[in-house]
């Protein structure tokens, strides 16, 4: 591997820490988790007011939730109709299975155009080839044109969220990273001030750059028609400037028809930004003859969704339009940010994506990541029901770990192992809690709570304490009440006053 | 109306007095209420956790001893979810028919505390009393999986001399998420902390749930800061009366 591409190893998925020590590096960082939460809260309100004027939003959802779920049920012909009719509009369509085959196709169309240097619009699926690190090393620099991946770049960053990569840099440390890379020492941390640089170094690209890079944010199989939503005008530069686009997109971002859009920008807006309508939305179909990019290429990238779109239960993965509601909403997020879970895509949807992505080879941890809070899910503008995703991907983690000998004897196997043999039959089960409480008393201190545990209870104990156990269970106490230990109650005297 | 407990593991084991306090209730409004010696688990720390395998022989466990139970009542929203959320599914897997049949006509019978009270035996106020300011948390699966709604505000309302204090918020996860604690307990504490500040910042003297594994999880940062706040189940809260009030005991 080459240096350039170990430089981003903090969000490959291949070599990322477990996600329970890389949010170590971030739960002690108070500049990093102030601009999270402070990022996180002005969405999640600007969202909530939105989505509360919309009366029909339960309904919009399920339209948009149906949408996906068509175009996922026959995807395969989807995607070949949307060949067609983009290739009878002069587009160009290639067919990636993985990441090395997706780079590749792109680094040969810019050497068919003598490309040193392409503009990109912000693109997620971009960042999941590591395109950038790839063509640098092969001789072509790519550059970020969208306000925060521009920050990223220049600040040799990795994104944090998928649709606001920057959340995690505040005002005063884009200002350090413009004015030592763009030699403005006098740059102000206004806002405006900030943004006039910014414009200043993209003009000077746009103007002069003949290529771009997209991702998509729809393909309509109907028209062959590509759409892409954004915010700051940038895209629209890349999409009609360049002599040359080429449009890298994942193959299950396909709609059916021309008219789902009417939904589909609906929720989107709403869940990504907060707003009716994103500020620009660029559509187009194939090539216009002296208008926009003569010379326009869509690669479709499969890298790991085919095997998901093969599994019943996981396939609703695919119906994320990447809005990051689910990343707004998570409250493990919210105390981590986005970096912990050691890919471009985090938050929820990364947590159930990357590892399937990954074909179940790296990122178990990730499946983990969560306290199955569901907010995740409630808020979901496509209706992924996130944490049973979830249970399917821990049990697969389990599958393939319960046979290894190392987890014979991790206290979290043997204890749930044991457990479940103590939990099969009452009496093991009421003998356990006996046991128990007779060891406990080791642990329990005067005030009759347990400030201390060994081993993974001493996960717990390490901010919090536990009270002792009690002198006696429940259904020792029914028992008891009852006046026959031994047999088994069926019904108790009605109306007794509680004997304790 | 007969109905019968299943109090949960946990309850059991650590927190009996959420079970007496259910007794006492339940009986005071006329319920008959019977306890199958044989209950254990209801499978959630295994499904959860991804030790399906698990899980089964407890969910099979499950049903088997309450098929023929006329009405189930459970102080747990996150079992009850467990139950209506994954039961199905698990059913399915292990390809057993005669079991899913038998679950799918006893699901309806099996509510939640709150639910119990209210859509079952309909009933708001339960002659309780409890002179205190309460904060209510509000768990997740109480919220977000059996959309409760505002059931237990309903039943805190009628209760004599509490003052409700509402948790700014007060629907954002506590960080427990049962193995998650330890699995990721650094995470789980930041969380922790995060909704500790918000609850007491109401000012309450208790903070209750319908879930003692949230509060479990409260609790325990309560005692370990010296808080000054307890936290008690709601069925305790309503077990209360000014003849035989409730000693919180956690």
């Amino acid at each position: 591997m080459s240096p350039t591409l170990q430089d981003h190893a903090e969000l490959d998925p291949t070599l990322a820490e477990p996600f329970p020590q890389a949010a170590l590096h971030v739960l002690r960082n108070p500049q990093l988790r102030k601009n999270v939460t402070h990022a996180i809260d002005v969405i999640q309100a600007k969202r909530a007011k939105l989505v509360a004027e919309k009366k029909d939003w339960e309904a919009l959802r399920s339209a948009a939730s149906a949408i996906r779920a068509q175009a996922l049920e026959d995807l395969g012909p989807y995607l070949e109709q949307f060949e067609d009719r983009c290739t009878a509009a002069g587009g160009h369509v290639h067919w990636a299975s993985d990441a090395a085959e997706a780079r590749q196709i792109i680094l040969d169309l810019l050497r068919q155009q003598n490309a040193t240097e392409a503009i990109k619009i912000k693109t997620m699926t971009s960042a999941e080839i590591q395109l950038n690190p790839f063509l640098e090393s092969h001789g072509v620099r790519a550059f970020e044109t969208d306000l925060a991946e521009i920050i990223l770049q220049l600040g040799e960053g990795e994104p944090s969220h998928i649709v606001v990569p920057a959340l995690h840099v505040n005002r005063s440390q884009v200002r350090e990273i413009f004015a030592r890379r763009m030699g403005l020492k006098n740059l102000s941390d206004d806002p405006q001030a900030l943004t006039a640089a910014a414009r200043a170094y993209l003009r000077q690209k746009f103007l002069t750059i003949p290529t771009a890079i997209s991702g998509a944010n729809f393909l309509i199989a109907e028209t062959g028609s590509v759409a892409i939503v954004e915010s700051e005008g940038n895209g629209r530069m890349c999409l009609t400037l360049p002599r040359t686009l080429i449009t890298l997109v994942g193959i299950e971002k396909a709609l059916p028809r021309f008219q789902d859009l009417e939904v589909m920008l609906q929720v989107l807006a709403r869940s990504a930004t907060g707003e009716r309508m994103n500020p620009y939305t660029s559509l187009w179909t194939g090539v216009t003859p002296g208008d926009g990019p003569q010379n326009f290429h869509v690669v479709l990238l499969d890298n790991g969704r085919s095997s998901i779109l093969a599994r019943p239960k996981h396939r609703q993965t695919l119906k994320c339009i990447r809005c990051a509601a689910c990343i707004n909403a998570c409250p493990v997020y919210r105390q981590t940010g986005g970096h912990a879970y050691g890919s471009v895509y985090p938050g929820p949807i990364g947590a159930i994506l990357t590892p399937q992505l990954q074909h179940m080879h790296h990122a178990q941890s990730l499946p983990y990541a969560s306290s199955l809070c569901g907010a995740c899910y409630e808020v979901c503008p496509v209706k992924i029901n996130i944490p049973e995703v979830l249970l399917e991907l821990r049990s697969e983690v389990v599958n393939q770990e319960r046979h290894q000998v190392l987890r014979f004897f991790d206290p979290m196997y043997l204890g749930l192992r044991i457990a479940n043999l103590l939990f099969a039959r009452a009496w093991r089960f009421h003998l356990a809690q006996r046991l128990g409480r007779i060891g406990a008393r080791l642990f329990t201190r005067k005030d009759g709570w347990i400030h201390s545990l060994p081993s993974i209870g001493g996960k717990w104990t390490q901010t919090r304490d536990l009270r002792g156990l009690p002198p006696q269970t429940f259904h020792e106490w029914w028992a008891a009440r009852a006046g026959s230990p031994a047999a088994p109650v069926q019904t108790p005297p009605v109306h007794t006053k509680e004997a304790n | 109306m007969r109905a019968s407990l299943f109090i949960t593991c946990y309850n059991d084991t650590l927190y009996p007095e959420t079970g007496r306090a259910v007794v006492a209730l339940l009986e005071r409004l006329g319920v008959e209420l019977d306890f199958h010696p044989k209950q254990t688990c209801c499978g959630q720390m295994h499904a959860n956790t991804g030790f399906r395998g698990e899980a089964f022989s407890q969910v099979k466990r499950f049903v088997q001893l309450y098929r023929d139970a006329e009405a189930v009542v459970i102080p747990s929203s996150s079992c009850v979810a467990m139950m209506r959320d994954q039961y199905p599914g698990l059913f399915e897997e292990l390809g057993n028919e005669q079991l899913q049949r038998d679950f799918a006509a006893l699901l309806p019978r099996i509510s939640e505390l709150s639910e119990f009270l209210i859509d079952r035996l309909g009933v708001e106020d339960v002659g309780s009393s409890f002179p205190h300011r309460v904060a209510y948390h509000a768990s997740c699966h109480g919220v977000r999986a059996l959309h409760l709604g505002d059931r237990p505000y309903r039943l805190l309302a009628k209760v004599r001399g509490l003052e409700i204090a509402s948790i700014p918020n007060g629907e954002r996860c506590c960080g427990f998420g049962g193995t998650f604690s330890v699995k990721n307990a650094e995470v789980s504490s930041a969380m922790l902390a995060a909704k500790l500040q918000d609850v007491i910042s109401t000012g309450a003297e208790y903070c209750t749930a319908l879930d003692n594994s949230c509060l479990m999880h409260l609790g325990g940062a309560m005692h370990r800061q010296y808080a000054g706040m307890k936290t008690i189940h709601l069925a305790e809260i309503l077990a209360s009366t000014e003849d035989s009030p409730a000693e919180a005991t956690v």
